[in-house]
């Protein structure tokens, strides 16, 4: 099977852009929407399980597949327009080839996602990650302006647009953006740009978890414009006590004038970061969620943060933890039983808290889904939507919990 | 529309909130749009979401069609029904349900009117941001299904930005929950998925937004031009700097004239090309400070002269004028064509140029107001109805504007929405394979296609795509 497979795929993109993976399995590399898309309608026809890989730096090859589909080659900037503050980006580009893109026309994307440096847009689009700049500029779906997309059975759909603004026909970007790859494979993405901020100063405190949450209450309410708040465990920052940091980006004057009436607020020793170990320090939260197999988000503004770290520290453990009081995000990173992972779900769903499994290997996936249950009525929707976009079931992406 | 239906119908709302005679259907046969005018068989109007929900079950047994309606300043002929449709005023579902402060969050009946909104919550030191110039008649309801914007959408996001969570109530009767009160999508993100789907996806029923608190400190800059194309440019040079305005909105000279000439009045200088209002936001010290440099790039671009508002009475009549200038416009002919594109920012002072090229090549007279920091243009043509070779003029010349934005990388419409005004258009930017693909998804929502049938997706030019499971 895997012969005729790889022979197939040979035959369509030509022996550059087929390889096999460690456990043998074809993995196609194709270098455009128009190759992405023959690969999938051939997988469609075929009735080939796919199995969607940014730069494949995660998904365990135990993941039934009958191909891999890489976007790797997909790499390309296409087209960066500074006075529109647009870029169109291939989906496999790595984040950081990005960022050093933007950086040469003095632009950035306002997100600082877990993982490293080297993953791909594409799989920051696809599993919704944000990271602490969550608070400032929105999470990911903000970004993003619209994409190319091959559907499971190979069509090429084009969603949104190249501008700032745009109502014309229905949002089918926001499907995309924390689809986890089950309503089809991010070709090529539209993102919303921003200027380089001038002056970009972080400022942390140290101390116990209860103080420091009523601390971020306080900052969130206070009359600042942060562009991160966030609560770290002593794990993830690599310290003895739990830290809050704060970072200020923008302009001169709005940022001092910020750091200036920080200090006073949440009656905390504030200490700024020495402007050369600010990328270091962020780097430190960004690459914290590699410390455990497993990662989880969980939607929970200010007044829930205490409780639901309970909720954590009790079913799971404290661990790799950071929280967003005010854009309503904890993320959990650590190794935890199905059981454990179900029962935390299962306890949040009663606060009204949604659990989003952002990675893990895939007996885990599978078992618990991404999202796992959904509201009354919705799951009905979710699977007419995922029928659309993958009539054939090609997609080997478990959104939802398998039977128990 | 059958009796049978109507007595029902009543049972549900009670007979005095269901209108079927002629005189009563008048104020229902058009929305803002002046150009589409057709009754609908009915008009029902529920006062609760059982009671919405009560009606659309009954509508889904008889295989009836219906279209949701919340004010009807819809610009793109969303809320206008045909008379085989049920249409469903939601204007009485007006209640704010619960306000929380400490989270910022309210939820809302989509009935309440945007500014009202604004107005309860302002004693708690918070506001609803997404501020459409029509906000003292417009609907929260509304703003979800058209994904509103406003001027001050600029700095803080469009209607789809700050929606968290929504009750509606699909075509068949039932209800789903989409979304949760923090923000974060339960699953896929079908509240990003359903804000702006005009109605097709079914009846918002229920609306958790997010608040944001009042801007400690505001200054307002209103900077004249004398060429339109310097205003533009300014628009960019001021992008460039890194500094978000909170509103950057820009009045041609004919726009000018109209709102000087009516009782909004603002004291706009009218011999400028063009003028440019200019809103920062935030802390004192850094308002101060953006202030200067803006107003600095404002008078290298060619500003003749930069005044800041004087006063919160100031400013709120220099905002005035803005928001009422379609009114302004209205009265100078008897009709208004009002068209809304948006293009890459950059393309702006080539795009304007175009415009007014078009402009005298027929003949028209066109006042330009529009939301000029995001690239979304007003350009509207003043005509009379009555004059047939100028309707035809108009249309061509809108025909012509639309083809330029599209050319520069644009987009059709900006915040008005498609409704049936502009179908045409769609297969403009949009493969047939993606026209497909957005019907697929509506009927995923609206297996019959019942919900405001025959709006946004122009059915003939959909490639054929694979129906959903449960719509045969
Ligand atoms: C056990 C384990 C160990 C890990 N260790 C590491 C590590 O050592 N190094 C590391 O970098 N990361 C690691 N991670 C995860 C890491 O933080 C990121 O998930 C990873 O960097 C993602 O980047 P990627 O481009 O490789 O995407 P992938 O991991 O290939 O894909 C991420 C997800 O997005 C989907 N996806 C990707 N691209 C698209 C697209 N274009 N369209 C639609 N869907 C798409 C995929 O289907 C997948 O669900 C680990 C995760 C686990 C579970
Ligand atoms: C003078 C003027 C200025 C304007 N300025 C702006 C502006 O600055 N920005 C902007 O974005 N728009 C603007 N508009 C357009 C219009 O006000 C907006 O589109 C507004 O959101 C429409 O709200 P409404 O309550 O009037 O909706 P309606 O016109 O009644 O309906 C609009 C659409 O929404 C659907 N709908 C209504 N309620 C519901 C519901 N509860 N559930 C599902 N679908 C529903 C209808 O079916 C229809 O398709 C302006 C209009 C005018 C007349």
């Amino acid at each position: 099977m895997s012969d005729v497979v790889h022979g197939r795929l040979r035959a369509l993109l030509g022996s550059a852009g087929v390889e096999r993976d460690q456990a043998g399995l074809p993995r196609a590399i194709p270098d455009s929407a128009d190759a992405l898309s023959l690969v999938c309608r051939l997988a469609h026809e075929e009735g080939w399980k796919i199995r969607v890989e940014g730069h494949g730096t995660w998904l365990p090859a135990d993941a039934p597949a009958d191909l891999a589909v890489s976007t790797r080659a997909l790499d390309q900037v296409v087209s960066v327009s500074p006075a529109d503050l647009v870029a169109t980006v291939q989906a496999g580009t790595p984040l950081e080839a990005l960022r050093r893109r933007l950086a040469d026309e003095g632009m950035w994307l306002a997100l600082d996602p877990p993982g490293r440096p080297e993953r791909s847009l594409g799989s920051v689009i696809a599993t919704a990650t944000s990271g602490p700049l969550r608070h400032g500029f929105g999470p990911v779906r903000d970004h993003v302006l619209g994409c190319t997309v091959a559907t499971g059975d190979g069509r090429l759909v084009t969603t949104g647009g190249r501008v700032v603004k745009n109502v014309a026909g229905y949002d089918l970007t926001k499907l995309q953006v924390g689809g986890f790859g089950g309503f089809g494979i991010v070709a090529e993405a539209h993102i919303r740009l921003r200027a380089l901020p001038r002056a970009d100063i972080t400022l942390i405190a140290r101390g116990p978890r209860d103080a420091l949450t009523l601390a971020a209450r306080d900052v969130a309410s206070a009359e600042l414009v942060p562009a991160a708040l966030e609560l770290l465990s002593p794990a993830l920052a690599a310290e003895a006590d739990w830290v809050l940091a704060v970072r200020f980006l923008g302009t001169d004057a709005a940022v001092q004038g910020d750091v200036r009436r920080l200090a006073p607020v949440g009656n905390l020793a504030w200490q700024p970061l020495p402007a050369d170990r600010t990328a270091a320090f962020w780097g430190l939260v960004a690459r914290g969620s590699q410390g455990g197999p497993i990662t989880l988000r969980l939607g929970v503004l200010g007044d829930g943060v205490d409780d639901t770290i309970d909720l954590l520290a009790h079913d799971l453990d404290e661990g790799l933890l950071s929280a967003g009081p005010g854009a309503g995000m904890i993320r959990w990173t650590g190794d935890a039983t199905v059981e454990r992972l179900r029962a935390v779900r299962r306890a949040a769903a009663a606060r009204e808290i949604p659990m989003t499994l952002e990675r893990a290997p895939w007996a885990v996936r599978r078992a618990l889904g991404h999202f796992g249950a959904y509201r009354e009525g919705v799951g009905q929707l979710v699977g007419r939507l995922r029928d659309t976009f993958d009539p054939g079931q090609c997609l080997q992406v478990a959104l939802e919990a398998a039977a128990e | 529309m059958s009796p049978a239906l109507i007595e029902e119908l009543g049972r549900i709302v009670g007979p005095r909130w269901v209108r079927h005679r002629r005189a009563e259907l008048k104020t229902y046969a058009m929305d803002g749009l002046p150009t589409r005018e057709s009754y609908p068989g009915v008009v029902v109007i529920p006062a609760s979401s059982s009671e919405v929900r009560e009606v659309v079950r009954l509508l889904h047994l008889a295989g009836a069609p219906f279209v949701a309606r919340g004010a009807g300043t819809g610009l793109s002929g969303g809320a206008v029904a045909d008379p085989e449709t049920v249409l469903i005023a939601l204007t009485r579902m007006n209640r704010i349900l619960h306000v929380d402060p400490v989270r910022r969050r309210a939820v809302v009946q989509p009935g309440v009117v945007n500014a009202r909104l604004s107005e309860a919550v302002a004693p708690l030191g918070l506001h609803y941001v997404p501020d459409p110039s029509s906000q003292a008649a417009c609907t929260v309801g509304g703003n979800v299904a058209e994904n509103a914007g406003g001027p001050h959408c600029l700095k803080y996001g469009v209607t789809t930005n700050h929606i968290v969570q929504l009750e509606v109530v699909l075509p068949d009767g039932s209800t789903v929950e989409l979304g949760s009160p923090h923000g974060e999508p339960w699953g896929p993100d079908l509240v990003g998925l359903f804000v702006g789907s005009e109605g097709m996806f079914g009846i918002v029923t229920a609306i958790t937004v997010r608040l944001e608190p009042v801007p400690a400190s505001v200054r307002t800059l209103l900077a004249d031009f004398p060429t339109v194309r310097a205003a533009s440019e300014a628009v960019s040079s001021v992008i460039a700097t890194g500094i978000v305005p909170a509103a950057m909105e820009m009045m041609d000279r004919a726009c000018v004239a109209a709102v000087e000439a009516s009782i909004y009045a603002a004291g706009y200088p009218t011999d400028a090309a063009a003028v440019l209002l200019v809103e920062l936001d935030g802390q004192p010290d850094a308002v101060e400070a953006e202030s200067e440099t803006v107003r600095a790039i404002l008078c290298e671009r060619g500003a003749r002269s930069v005044r800041s508002a004087s006063s919160a009475a100031d400013r709120a009549r220099l905002w005035q004028g803005r928001k009422k200038a379609f009114g302004a416009m209205g009265r100078i002919a008897p009709d208004l064509a009002v068209q809304d594109a948006v293009v890459p920012r950059s393309a702006l002072p080539d795009i304007m140029d175009r415009i007014a090229e078009i402009r005298d090549r027929h003949g028209l007279s066109i006042s330009n107001v529009f939301h000029a920091g995001d690239g979304n243009l007003h350009p509207n043509i003043s005509f009379d109805r009555g004059d047939p070779d100028l309707v035809h003029r108009v249309h061509v010349a809108c025909h012509e504007i639309m083809a330029v934005c599209v050319a520069a990388g644009g987009s059709i419409t900006g915040e008005h929405g498609v409704g049936s005004d502009k179908l045409d258009y769609m297969p403009w930017i949009f493969s047939p394979e993606t026209l497909a693909a957005m019907r697929a998804v509506r009927r995923v929502f609206d297996p019959a296609e019942r919900a405001n049938p025959g709006k946004v997706v122009p059915v003939h030019a959909c490639r054929e795509w694979r129906a959903a499971r449960g719509a045969q």
